[in-house]
């Protein structure tokens, strides 16, 4: 019988592989690109420099900079490990009952037709991407059966770079943009949306940012919505609504949920991804949720029933502990009010910071108009750095961004204020 | 008109059609023999003490981030997996070349697994490449594959239903007749739904053909603990192809025994020729996790890590394995031997023989169905029943019903 060999001379190895069963069967396997995030991940690791700053992360940091937990949370936890009766059994495909109907109430508002009308399927998935990738494959296998339907979607330009392959991952390969972020306007040019969503063919699904948006952090307003959905009912395209760090952007979670309550209550049909990693800091815990509305209430049980089998051939079951926190917390009525008062806080933190960096900027003389820091909430911004001038801040001053030249505002704290802001007008002001 | 209007209802999954119908049964001594999980002697599900104390531990844990895990999972949870599975002193290890992914449960495990096969095994994105699982397996395996892009999902020999056990000529015989480079899905220990698996000399021969014939070896370890009691034992199979030189994937589930089925707490274990091979295979594995859930839950990986590197917890977890694998040993000897004392028909040999949760019963559909209609016991048409739903209370009354069943049914 052969033993493993140490390592082998791959170069010396013809290409169907066959040397007397010594080649490695992963022989052709390439190491994958790495994601920009995680080489930007990596190269701050490596930074010595003591004053670096990381301001790429996706997790909401507290003023020391730390994720941490709510104190809601952490009781709640406690009590939840002390209790008697948890069952240690499978949950349902389709995860716990009790989180997902509350998952669907904050989406889409107590009193929302589609609920009343149980037209509304919420599924429970390990996480927000998860949840996408379950939409996804919902789509692909269902979306217009008999049409045999293959895509295109449409996502924003930019947009959280791992979306794209999760669709392919499900088996839609035509992934295309619409035109969302504007440079020179500093937000977004609805014009060009518009024109871009009007050529997309019918049928065609769209992804968009319900709020806080990533990573610009420019959200679409009430009339831009009303716009987009006009045009998507007519061009009988289908809206995929994203709704991960919900009620990190104004502290108010029907005000974030607007969008998804606005598409519902024009009677369209729709899929929504949520999460409640960021909102309840289980970003450990992956908590996530898709949303379906359907037109008529006689699907309900057909679209469940394949949700379910597609769930099974993916992780089977979702994970019960963070549910269960988010359940406990959402149905009772004094835990709202103290989830939302913790949230508040963090909210409130994050506005201060933006003012505090806008203000910073604007003493230091920095170029540029700065007001958009404060016009804008939740956890990302665009500063309009140019990919130059974000390589700048991360080799000469140590102050990671992402590429796009959006930052995480929770990362920025008293103590790195004023280097992060100086750094900043540094790589305005020098000439590269 | 809604764009989901072709939608067709699925068809119900037995074994939780089985429970419904079961839970709506108003017979005072309804058995439920399908449960999928380990239930005491009082029928209830375990919360196994171990696991009890190192959730209060976590929970108070103020040192702890609450950061998402990274991609590949916890790093502690996978060497720890890996180690339960391969042996401390596992040469491969040594040599650096077993990584490991953390998965949503088994079925998380045997999914990514599943993915990077079909894209980077016997060519890319080769979705020809026959996957075999034996026949009868686990129901969800079938789909699990498919559902990756595996257009060639079949079944290999296995079971010997004249004879009740191991169909080994016939094994042995898809071995040989197979296509080169095929994949073979095998149960590590105590073979779903059979309870039968092959001896050591029976997995001798099966490794000899397999690398005579350069077949993929994916192993599923569901029970490791659960079967024999002896975590050691129940991992000989996977250690012996490991030691033979294999490269393979081994999907293990902590639910069974660790009784986290509601954490979803699986690992991939890989083993590669050696660790340049595994860093390249662990990277695209990011990539294939980075488009299903992202980063892995925390909370039941970070139970497991603690109790597996921790001595005295460690030795804890065992023993609170080997009593859910002693209730199990206990109540397959005891209906053995009722059965032969009422006198039933046939031999009951086949009880003890077999291994684990499951156990192929031999009662035909006709048997099955009479056992479930008029004796309100309720168990897989395969004949297949969960040795955990028996307790010191009902197991009188499941041996007589068999007793009548076999009598009265042919």
């Amino acid at each position: 019988m052969k033993r493993p060999d140490s390592k082998l001379n791959e170069t010396e190895v013809k290409q169907n592989g066959d040397a007397g069963g010594q080649l490695s069967v992963f022989t052709n396997v390439h190491t994958a690109a790495g994601s920009p995030e995680k080489r930007l991940l990596s190269a701050f690791k490596k930074d010595t420099n003591p004053g670096k700053a990381y301001l790429a992360g996706r997790e909401y940091y507290s003023e020391d900079g730390k994720t941490f937990e709510l104190r809601l949370v952490r009781r709640i936890k406690q009590q939840l490990s002390a209790d008697p009766t948890t069952r240690p059994e499978y949950p349902s495909p389709l995860g716990l009952t009790e989180f997902t109907r509350r998952a669907t109430e904050v989406a889409l508002g107590k009193s929302s037709r589609a609920i009343v009308e149980e037209r509304v399927l919420g599924v429970q998935t390990p996480g927000f991407t998860a949840a996408v990738r379950l939409g996804a494959e919902l789509l692909r296998n269902w979306y217009d059966h008999c049409a045999a339907w293959c895509g295109p979607v449409y996502l924003s330009s930019p947009c959280d770079d791992s979306l794209a392959g999760i669709f392919q991952a499900a088996g839609i390969q035509d992934i295309r943009e619409y035109y969302y972020w504007d440079d020179q306007q500093r937000g977004v040019c609805l014009d060009k949306l518009l024109e871009d969503l009007e050529k997309a063919p019918e049928r065609s699904v769209v992804v968009l940012s319900a709020s806080a948006h990533y990573p610009t952090g420019a959200d679409l307003s009430h009339n831009q919505w009303a716009v987009i959905t006009e045009l998507i009912m007519r061009r009988r395209l289908f809206p995929f609504l994203l709704l991960p760090p919900q009620a990190l952007c104004y502290g108010n979670v029907e005000r974030e949920a607007w969008p998804v309550q606005y598409c519902a209550s024009q009677g369209m049909e729709l899929l929504c991804a949520q999460s409640f990693s960021h909102c309840f800091g289980l970003y450990g815990e992956a908590v996530g949720h898709l949303l379906c509305v359907l037109k008529q209430n006689s699907l309900l049980l057909s679209v469940q029933s394949q949700a379910a089998t597609i769930v099974k051939s993916l992780w089977a079951q979702p994970s019960a502990g963070g549910a269960n926190i988010v359940a406990t917390v959402l149905s009772n009525p004094a835990h709202v009010v103290e989830w939302k008062e913790e949230v508040k806080h963090i909210v409130e933190r994050c506005m201060l910071i933006r003012e505090l960096l806008r203000e910073r900027l604007r003493l230091l003389g920095a170029p540029g108009c700065w007001d958009r820091l404060t016009q804008q909430s939740g956890l990302y911004c665009n500063t309009g750095l140019n990919e130059d001038q974000v390589e700048f801040l991360s080799q000469r001053r140590h102050v990671y961004l992402l590429p796009s030249g959006c930052l995480n505002v929770s990362a920025i704290n008293g103590r790195n204020l004023d280097y992060i802001a100086e750094s900043i007008h540094r790589a305005l002001t020098t000439s590269l | 008109m809604s764009v989901f209007g072709e939608v067709a209802l699925a068809a119900p999954v037995a074994v939780f059609k089985l429970s419904q119908d079961f839970n709506n049964d108003q017979f005072p001594n309804k058995v439920n023999l399908g449960v999928g999980a380990y239930r005491t002697d009082e029928g209830k599900p375990w919360v196994l003490p171990v696991v009890k104390k190192v959730e209060k531990v976590i929970v108070h844990d103020d040192s702890l981030n609450h950061e998402y895990l990274p991609i590949l999972g916890l790093p502690e949870f996978r060497s720890s997996a890996s180690k339960i599975a391969l042996g401390e002193d596992s040469p491969a290890i040594q040599e650096n070349r077993v990584g490991a992914v953390q998965c949503l449960g088994g079925t998380g495990a045997l999914k990514m697994g599943a993915e990077f096969l079909r894209r980077f095994y016997n060519g890319n994105n080769n979705t020809n490449t026959p996957v075999y699982v034996s026949s009868p397996t686990w129901e969800n395996h079938n789909a699990v594959f498919a559902n990756a892009g595996f257009d060639d999902v079949r079944p290999y020999k296995y079971w010997d239903a004249e004879n009740r056990g191991l169909d080994l000529a016939g094994f042995l015989g898809d071995l040989e007749s197979c296509p080169a480079h095929s994949i073979f899905v095998l149960h590590a220990c105590a073979h779903n739904p059979t309870g039968t698996d092959p001896t050591q000399e029976q997995w001798q021969l099966i490794a000899e053909v397999m690398m005579r014939r350069q077949l993929f070896v994916f192993f599923d370890s569901a029970y490791q603990g659960f079967a024999s009691g002896n975590l050691d034992k129940d991992a000989w199979a996977v250690r012996y192809f490991v030691s033979m030189g294999f490269e393979m994937f081994c999907a293990q589930s902590f639910s069974k025994n660790f009784g986290l089925y509601n954490e979803r707490v699986g690992n991939l274990t890989i083993v590669a020729r050696d660790a340049d091979n595994l860093k390249r295979v662990l990277s695209q594995m990011e990539k294939i996790v980075r488009t299903t859930w992202s980063n892995p839950p925390s909370q039941g990986a970070r139970i497991v890590a603690v109790t597996l590197t921790s001595p005295e917890l460690f030795s804890e977890w065992k023993d609170n394995v080997k009593t859910m694998a002693d209730r199990v040993l206990l109540m397959r000897a005891q209906l053995k031997a009722k059965l032969q004392a009422l006198g039933t028909a046939g031999t009951w040999d086949h009880i003890t023989e077999q291994i684990g949760m499951f156990s192929f019963t031999g009662l035909n559909p006709k048997q099955v169905e009479y056992m479930v209609k008029e004796r309100h016991i309720y168990l897989m048409a395969s004949g297949r029943i969960n040795m955990c739903g028996l307790t010191s209370k009902n197991i009188d009354y499941v041996a007589e019903s068999i007793h009548e069943t076999v009598t009265n049914v042919q």
